[in-house]
């Protein structure tokens, strides 16, 4: 009976910034199709991991497995062709139009303009961003609908999964509030291998079903919101989930 | 067809202008000198010899230089800068025929003296001197209430006023120290009695003075001769004759009168060296405006052609210092250390290479506009935000490709901002490639400088300034032109 392959396999993955670890043999399987957060502080590796999927960094040991082959340097580009990108501030460029940041690798691997266009309209009206500011420049676009286009450039090629670093976090709450929602009926909606990162434990349940709470390079632990509230692995992952004031937990 | 029968032409042509080559005459970038590049000159075309003379090259080092490399033919030399300066192991008082022989292995040829010394002499106004009866130094040591005014640097050379007073025991105590500007002023209103100067100065005539005889040789021989190629006695032998007939002819009357008629009465140097030889003068005849003309298209000549190379070097230098970091800090090192080179002995640097004219001075301009180019190259693409380069390389772009609709187009503007620095600076200076015979608008600066006319300084000083002006301008223009608008606007919050 064949098995089907996982989307992303981490086997055994270290990545260490001179003296500080990044990832500490780190090993995780994201099934296809499957949503998934990481939560962690900043510097507990949790972008480090989306990185080294991407092949942007190499690991110092282990193994990335994609679809069920090793990474290898020399199809990351394929590879990153099949994966869209998200990161916080949108990663635009400025010199670019929007239909220009949009274009730009479409029209690299030979797409003409038209079907360019078609395939802007669509995600356009995928992401609620109005088609008049397909025209425009990022630096004219409040930040909503930058993340809304970077969100647009991830899905241009319709890739098997999504990996998104902090796609909320430099929104103001309101805005975080409406596109969470949005990001949410998107993902349901295409059905992708969805990786998110956020530090932000509400955010990350209503993203995914599966936590992924990482500290220092390690994964803490693996499970359900419900897992990580009444069956914490250990005293960090508790004080972690309190940390996560909720206005209903500030009453009595 | 028509194209084998030019190259046919052209092949035809070629040997045949190689043999009637002119011969090249050059010259230092003082009066005299010039006066005497015109009269070997005119001459030469005399005798029938074709001979250009390319004027105002600098100073000693650029004209021997030039010489020792072929670059240039002839030029009027003093025998006290061969054996100070330019030759070792000769006597400082070495005769014309030792340095003949210590000239020889270097190839080049000398003629015999042309008839006056151009040294440093001690003058007095003539009235004053028959009144007190001096004729020579000697004559001095007899006199100890002469009032002296000498230069400073007179004052402070050991060969100078300190030696001179030991050799013919002097006794005089009124010794002023004198701007060598105002000297002369300061004899003709008596306010000192006698002065150095420079034995062929064109005021010594002007203001009515006599030059003491140096009756016990203490200064040192600065006779005036050519110097010369010694190929030349195969390539134009008539040359070395008119050169040599030249020997003995030019006294230092003669000199100080020539000087004069073009220092202080604004003659043409052409002019004067006809009338000296008896020959009708051939002026260039070109106006004013003929002249800026022809100075705009070399000037910009020089600027484009070095400008546009250090664009297509520096840029690629640009980005592979931008992504190799460590051989990129010893690229820009190296570019700033050029940077601090000199102009003048960068010019100078290249005539080894280039020879004289256009060439090395486009080299050594081509060399100061890689700074500017590769640091704004470098700094404009590190500048762009680390986040904005991955995120070009998430997408699954290849490294070209990023480089060239992603990461140039954002560092454009800064890259443009080198561009525009280089050629500004290039543009002021390329005015000193006049000094090595590249022309533009450094040609009437040199002479205007030598020749204190503030008029003719301008002439070069204007037009440079309005180019770089426009320069500046017209960059402004391309800036704002290939700059995405994307990037001049301010970013939403």
């Amino acid at each position: 009976m064949p098995i089907t392959p996982e989307a992303f396999e981490l086997r055994g993955v270290s990545k260490r910034y001179g003296a500080v670890p990044a990832l500490n043999d780190v090993s995780l399987r994201f099934p296809a199709g499957s949503n998934t957060a990481l939560i962690g502080s900043s510097g507990s590796g949790k972008s480090t991991l989306l990185r080294v999927l991407l092949g942007l960094e190499w690991p110092d040991s282990g193994e990335i497995w994609v679809d069920g082959a090793m990474l290898q340097p020399g199809q990351v580009l394929a590879l990153r062709r099949r994966v869209g990108y998200v990161i916080q501030e949108g990663g635009l460029f400025p010199h670019l139009t929007v239909l220009g940041n949009l274009a730009l690798l479409p029209h690299h691997l030979g797409w003409n303009r038209e079907r360019i266009r078609q395939r802007a309209e669509e995600l356009a009206a995928l992401t609620h961003l109005p088609a008049s500011a397909l025209e425009r420049y990022p630096a004219e676009l409040s930040g909503g609908q930058r993340q809304r286009v970077a969100l647009m450039r991830g899905l241009m090629l319709n890739p098997d999964a999504l990996l998104l670093d902090e796609p909320l976090g430099a929104l103001d709450p309101i805005v975080r509030h409406e596109l969470q929602d949005e990001l949410k009926a998107i993902f349901d909606q295409l059905g992708k291998t969805v990786i998110v990162v956020t530090h932000d434990m509400a955010e990350a349940a209503w993203f995914a079903d599966r936590l992924v709470l990482m500290r220092h390079g390690k994964v803490v632990q693996d499970g359900r919101l419900d897992d990580l509230c009444r069956r914490p692995a250990d005293p960090f992952v508790t004080r972690f989930v309190q940390a996560q004031r909720t206005l209903r937990g500030v009453s009595p | 067809m028509k194209r084998a029968w030019l190259l046919f032409a052209l092949l035809s042509i070629v040997p045949a202008w190689a043999h009637a080559a002119p011969v090249r005459i050059g010259s230092k970038q003082f009066t005299e000198s010039v006066i005497l590049g015109e009269i070997a000159r005119l001459a030469a075309r005399q005798q029938g010899v074709p001979a250009v003379h390319q004027r105002e090259l600098g100073g000693t080092a650029i004209l021997w230089s030039a010489l020792q490399h072929g670059d240039i033919d002839a030029y009027p030399e003093y025998t006290g800068t061969l054996t100070h300066e330019l030759l070792k192991n000769v006597a400082p008082d070495a005769d014309i025929p030792t340095l003949r022989a210590a000239l020889q292995p270097l190839g080049i040829g000398i003629t015999d003296a042309l008839g006056f010394d151009d040294t440093y002499a001690i003058g007095m106004r003539e009235d004053r001197a028959a009144q007190l009866g001096i004729r020579s130094l000697s004559d001095l040591a007899a006199h100890a209430e002469v009032r002296l005014g000498f230069s400073n640097e007179f004052m402070a050379r050991s060969d100078g006023w300190p030696g001179l007073r030991q050799r013919y025991g002097l006794p005089q105590t009124q010794v002023r120290g004198l701007d060598h500007a105002l000297s002369y002023r300061a004899l003709a209103s008596g306010a000192v009695d006698a002065i150095d100067l420079y034995s062929t100065d064109a005021e010594i005539p002007y203001y009515h003075l006599r030059t003491l005889d140096d009756d016990r040789h203490y200064f040192p021989h600065y006779q005036a001769v050519y110097v010369y190629r010694l190929d030349l006695e195969t390539r134009a032998p008539a040359f070395i004759e008119v050169l040599d007939k030249l020997a003995g002819r030019i006294g230092a009357d003669a000199m100080r009168r020539m000087n004069a008629q073009v220092k202080l009465h604004g003659q043409k140097e052409t002019v004067v060296a006809a009338q000296f030889l008896g020959v009708p003068a051939d002026g260039d005849g070109a106006n004013r405006w003929t002249r800026l003309w022809q100075r705009t298209v070399e000037h910009l000549r020089l600027v484009l052609i070095s400008l546009t190379a250090a664009v297509l070097l520096a840029i690629p230098l640009g980005v592979f210092s931008a992504r190799a970091k460590r051989l990129g800090q010893l690229i820009m090192a190296l570019s700033g250390v050029l940077q601090t080179i000199p102009s003048l002995a960068m010019f100078v640097f290249m005539i080894p290479f280039f020879g004289i004219g256009t060439w090395p001075a486009i080299a050594a301009l081509f060399l100061y506009s890689l700074l500017p180019i590769v640091r704004n190259t470098y700094a404009g693409l590190t500048g762009i935000p680390p986040d904005l380069r991955e995120s070009a390389a998430a997408l699954g772009l290849p490294r070209g490709v990023r480089l060239r609709r992603v990461e140039l187009p954002m560092a454009m503007r800064s890259i443009l901002a080198g561009i525009k620095t280089a050629a500004v600076i290039n543009v002021g200076t390329a005015t000193l490639g006049a000094l090595i015979g590249a022309g533009g608008y450094g040609q009437p600066i040199v002479t205007g400088i030598r020749l204190d006319d503030t008029g003719l300084i301008l002439e070069g000083a204007i037009p440079a300034a309005c180019m770089a002006l426009l320069v500046q301008g017209l960059f402004e223009g391309v800036e704002r032109w290939l700059t995405p608008r994307g990037m001049r606007l301010e970013a939403r919050q």
